[in-house]
């Protein structure tokens, strides 16, 4: 593909079909849209679905259906939308559906502002729907990076039988800039893992040395019982401790111990840093300008952009808060993702920057927090 | 096939642990029995046939079922029924829910499944009041009659379930009750086969909670209340309206024959696959 000047909706879309995305249910909200649009185009071309339901609530309810019958799946939202995903964000953890969900977000809380930046949803992300349960969240910060945590969230999503999340603020979903895509069929697919016993061996939540099930796919043969209650190997509502905490256990398991596969950043001059920003998403580009005009005033400062925001990189902020002495968090909220990086730093060592108006966390902002003003 | 293979049994999951969850006497145990003889006379394989459904006692019955099951969330079984007939046209897909399910927490998805037109068969279980979470009242409650919530009688008219199927666009609309399974297995049988979405209200009840608040008597006394309240539809035409209004008509409301969707969907296939690259309208509103 061509070097191209694109929007971050537009390279999610491409994202999402080089990944092997055949299934799109959606429901019209700013500032997703043109995922959609885009993708009720260029879906059919290849075969694949969309269709624009009721709500969001249903959208992810036929991602999830349409998943089950073996069909990578994504829907695209904002906030007042992934507030109502939130009941089936839990469905696909409990059952273990892949699916992938955008969620670029606005200003809220409720309608807000529709076309301003804001990354408010983060620990609606993570602790959105109720009960434990484990959550992937990625956060890109340019367009290529868009394409290319999308192709990651699919990827995660079948490898890990989970709901990816991918976490955008309008910044990036709207921001024009030049990409050079890969060519589609040079992106790395994942595919669920299929079962290799025939039916009546069959157990869609057991039978595995992995602690990710094997999945049957609707229509092939596998019958099986699919629900979103606490349920037994083969599929079927249970009440048993014996059966309960081994799912809540495997299922987190599943998560933690690929944590190294999962866990993504990207580090900027942390050896010898005495100030450390920690950013994500749209305000990582604020964090990275800041950080440049911070070294040519001959401070020494480092960047750690996070990529993948849930499951939290303890393991990278415990080692930067080894020999950092003051991290600064800069953040379209008043403070979200600040209260993991204080959990893990200590909260005399962070220095939170926020901004909750609808407008960017400017490079000025972060710089006079690294020069302490 | 020898009469054992042929029986109910061979349809009911061998490893699912009996008995069922529903109270002695409940109707909905006959609906799964109609199911069965409908998806058994129409000679389906049970691998082409999958069983969706929401919350509530319904909402059980695909467990017990050897189809390809999903027992979802509450109000939400047809938009899920709806990405898998998507993703797998071939699968004959039905969908169970009960009143409170389909019609109050499911209404939305009630009416844009009917309005689609998808290849979707829809059972609604109408007990008239919510089971399982002990007899609260449900859109389908009768005016007056009295529930968990409703102490002093329900003041909320009932919604007509059939009338709003036809109305959203269904292909088959039918009703008939527990007490005429034959007619119940016809039906079921009638909207099974047919192509575009199709809706069988299985008028029930529940003893348990509605029953014994409204002092309507037991399993047998209301089984036997649906023979004596329910008309067919020739019979009810014959009747005033008043006389109707107290009536539960059985039959066939709706048959029609209208593109279905996931055939529409692949025309769209085939004329985006012959279209040129083009731009789309972007931006607009901002809501």
């Amino acid at each position: 593909m061509t070097v191209k000047l694109m929007q971050g909706n537009e390279a999610i879309a491409w994202g999402a079909l080089a990944a092997g995305c055949m299934f799109y249910a959606g429901y019209p909200i700013t500032p997703s849209t043109e995922i959609a649009e885009m993708l009720s185009r260029e879906l059919p071309k290849i075969g694949g679905k969309f269709i624009q339901m009721e709500d969001e609530i249903a959208s992810l309810a036929a991602c999830i259906g349409a998943s089950v019958g073996g069909l990578k799946a994504m829907t695209a939202t904002s906030g007042p939308g992934f507030s109502l995903m939130q009941e089936h964000i839990g469905y696909a953890a409990m059952t273990e559906v892949p699916c992938v969900v955008v969620d670029v977000q606005r200003l809220g809380p409720s309608t807000g502002q529709a076309t301003s930046p804001a990354q408010g949803d983060v620990m609606q992300a993570r602790w959105g729907t109720h009960g434990d349960h484990p959550i992937i969240a990625l956060s890109p910060t340019s367009v290529r990076q868009s394409f290319d945590l999308t192709v990651t969230a699919f990827n995660f999503s079948e490898r890990y039988r989970t709901p990816v999340i991918l976490l955008l603020d309008e910044v990036v979903a709207h921001m024009r800039e030049k990409a050079d895509l890969p060519e589609p069929g040079s992106v790395e697919r994942v595919e669920r893992v299929a079962t290799s016993v025939p039916p009546e061996w069959y157990k869609p939540y057991g039978d595995s040395r992995s602690d990710v099930p094997p999945m049957a796919n609707f229509g092939t043969g596998y019958r099986y019982h699919i629900t979103g209650m606490f349920h037994d190997l083969a599929g079927y509502p249970t009440q048993r401790l014996d059966e309960i905490d081994p799912w809540v256990e495997r299922v987190h398991r599943k998560i933690e111990r690929n944590i190294h596969d999962i866990v993504m950043v990207e580090e900027d001059g942390i050896g010898s840093a005495r100030t450390v920003v920690v950013a994500y998403g749209g305000t990582a580009r604020s964090a990275k300008h800041a950080v440049k005009l911070a070294r040519q005033r001959r401070c020494k400062a480092g960047l750690v952009t996070l990529l993948t925001i849930w499951p939290f990189p303890e393991d990278v902020i415990a080692r930067i808060a080894r020999t950092a002495k003051r991290i600064i968090v800069p953040e379209m909220n008043l403070g979200q993702l600040a209260l993991e990086v204080e959990r893990i730093a200590g909260r005399h060592k962070v220095v939170r920057v926020n901004r909750a108006n609808g407008h960017m966390v400017t490079p000025q902002m972060i710089l006079d927090a690294i020069e302490g003003k | 096939m020898s009469k054992e293979e042929h029986s109910a049994y061979s349809y009911l999951r061998q490893t699912k642990k009996f008995p069922n969850v529903w109270c002695s006497g409940c109707g909905i145990g006959i609906v799964m029995g109609a199911l069965i003889r409908a998806v058994d006379r129409l000679e389906l394989e049970k691998d082409e046939v999958a069983v969706v459904s929401g919350i509530g006692c319904a909402g059980r019955m695909p467990v017990y079922l050897d189809f390809n099951t999903m027992h979802t969330t509450h109000g939400r079984a047809l938009a899920f029924a709806t990405g898998l007939k998507l993703a797998q046209p071939k699968l004959k897909v039905i969908v169970v829910m009960g009143d409170g399910d389909a019609l109050a927490i499911g209404g939305n998805h009630f009416l844009h499944a009917a309005r689609r037109n998808i290849d979707l068969t829809a059972i609604v279980v109408n007990n008239f009041i919510y089971g399982m979470t002990g007899g609260q009242y449900s859109p389908t409650t009768p005016l007056n009659s009295r529930a968990a919530t409703a102490p002093y009688g329900n003041i909320e008219q009932p919604l007509p379930t059939c009338d709003l199927a036809v109305a959203a666009g269904a292909s088959y609309v039918a009703r008939s009750t527990v007490y005429h399974s034959i007619e119940l297995d016809r039906y079921i049988e009638q909207a099974i086969r047919k192509n575009g979405f199709s809706l069988v209200e299985a008028v029930s009840y529940c003893h348990t909670t509605f029953g014994r608040i409204n002092k309507l008597g037991s399993a047998v006394d209301m089984m036997r209340r649906l023979k004596d309240d329910s008309v067919t539809r020739s019979v009810a035409e014959k009747l005033t309206p008043e006389e109707r209004a107290s009536k539960i008509v059985r039959g066939v409301l709706c048959d029609v024959d209208k593109p279905e969707y996931t055939a529409l969907y692949q025309q769209v296939i085939e004329r985006a696959k012959q279209a040129t690259y083009s731009q789309p309208r972007t931006g607009g509103g901002n809501q």
